[in-house]
């Protein structure tokens, strides 16, 4: 089940790559392509373990990367350090609420591009950077933190699909206590 | 126990990301085309499957729309028949005339139609991936437009896919003149403070004295106004000379006064591109 999860987490991120990669969609509209990769290690990070959040970084970064002219393997250490500082903390986070999951995910969102960008002018690289960025980092943070929830959603529905129903507990005890009203 | 783990493996990765970036140029572009190259399968579903759907759209067009469409493009190919038949003409003359001057005969371009399957994940580059590549004749800095107008050029080859540095990229940078004036300049992206993809600019224009305030005028005389053509000029090898850019919408001095750089509109929206053509020739 553990190899089944970290399997189905790099097949969502190979997909989510893809689609980022379509033309049209939200990037017609906003004109920003949002990244759902920072979310998802949100969620790697607070339900597997560390072998997962590496892999996770170490494909989705390179897998981002090739079909970018990033340079080949800027991504992975954002979403690497990004994964790893909430996978280390993840006893201390309200990991079922909602809100908690949305704060990360904002945090990731917002950390990832502006990571990449910080190593990226350590590089020959020069990416385009105007009074637009500043709009494109502010939807990527949105979208990414809204986001979060919905991966959690979508790997309880595939968790659901793979595991046995969980069965009522039986009402039939051993201890049990039989209370009957005193006779008088 | 916990911690040193955690600490060993983030320098395991960090090895491994500096690794990757410091490897030479040639081998991070093969890593990253034999990596791309497993989406291939599924770019390949998502063209068919906007195949079929609009084949389905096809057959739920009523058949009213159908002949009169029909009925415009008759007319259009009728058009486009006469002015091929004077094209040709044109060619003649200007065939006969070279050879009669001793000039070099310039050969026709040879067009590869491409079809857009990807664009860049990352918000701050612009580039597009096309279905075609070294299989298909397609190499490195070949000029690459629509009906249009310049979309790019090519920046790397895989055998099957290619990536399209669009313009406005800071790595496509174009030789261009405004058709009216004959000035030259390059066209590069937009300053930082002004962005707007559907814009580049047009600089180092040369600039002389003005007769009236708040004109541009450049050095052979004529004025820069807003409306005119932008082509590429065919200098620096990479695109051909007529190549059409897009239209000047208006022009300010900069480098204190030194020269003049006009904003470009692009001729060809390149939010909304499909189809290429890749110049092979």
């Amino acid at each position: 089940m553990k190899g089944l999860h970290t399997i189905a987490i790099l097949g969502a991120a190979f997909l989510t790559v893809f689609i980022e990669a379509q033309p049209g969609g939200v990037r017609h509209r906003l004109g920003v392509q949002v990244d759902l990769l920072p979310a998802l290690v949100v969620y790697a990070a607070l339900t597997a373990d560390l072998a997962t959040v590496t892999l996770l970084a170490v494909f989705g970064g390179l897998w981002f990367d090739s079909l970018s002219a990033n340079p080949f393997g800027i991504s992975i250490l954002p979403l690497f350090v990004a994964g790893v500082v909430i996978q280390r903390n993840q006893e201390l986070v309200l990991r079922d609420q909602a809100y908690a999951r949305v704060v990360l995910g904002l945090l990731a969102s917002s950390f990832v591009p502006v990571t990449t960008f910080l190593l990226m002018s350590g590089t020959s690289a020069k990416p385009i950077v105007n009074a637009g960025t500043l709009w494109q980092w502010l939807v990527m943070t949105i979208a990414g933190g809204l986001f979060t929830p919905v991966w959690f959603w979508c790997f309880g529905r595939l968790r659901r699909l793979f595991s046995y129903p969980t069965m009522p507990e039986h009402l039939y005890r051993r201890d049990r206590v039989i209370k009957r009203p005193r006779r008088i | 126990m916990q911690k040193r783990k955690h600490l060993l493996v983030l320098g395991l990765v960090a090895v491994l990301a500096v690794v990757l970036l410091n490897l030479p140029a040639g081998a991070a572009a093969r890593l990253k085309l034999a990596l791309g190259s497993l989406f291939l399968p599924l770019f390949g579903l998502a063209g068919a499957t906007g195949h079929t759907a609009g084949k389905l759209g096809d057959a739920v067009t009523p058949r009213s729309d159908l002949v009169r469409e029909l009925e415009t493009l008759r007319r259009e190919n009728g058009e486009l028949k006469v002015r091929v038949a004077e094209k040709e003409a044109i060619e003649r003359e200007n065939a006969r005339l070279r050879d009669q001057l001793a000039w070099a005969t310039q050969s026709g371009w040879k067009l590869r139609p491409a079809r857009v399957i990807a664009r860049d994940p990352a918000n701050w580059w612009r580039t597009v991936f096309i279905d075609a590549g070294s299989h298909h004749g397609v190499a490195p800095d070949m000029p690459v437009l629509t009906s249009d107008g310049l979309v790019g050029r090519v920046a790397s080859v895989g055998l099957l896919r290619s990536q399209v540095v669009l313009l406005g990229d800071p790595a496509c940078r174009v030789a261009a003149m405004v058709k009216e004036s004959g000035e030259n300049g390059f066209v590069s992206p937009m300053p930082a403070h002004l962005a707007d993809n559907r814009f580049v600019v047009l600089n180092y224009l040369t600039r002389a004295a003005a007769p009236k305030a708040g004109q541009a005028v450049v050095s052979s005389g004529v004025e820069l106004k807003p409306g005119q053509t932008v082509l590429s000029s065919g200098q620096g090898g990479v695109f051909p000379n007529g190549l059409l850019i897009g239209q000047v919408v208006d022009t300010r001095t900069v480098g204190h006064g030194l020269y003049t750089e006009a904003r470009v509109q692009l001729a060809v929206n390149l939010n909304a591109i499909e189809e290429v053509w890749v110049l092979l020739q």
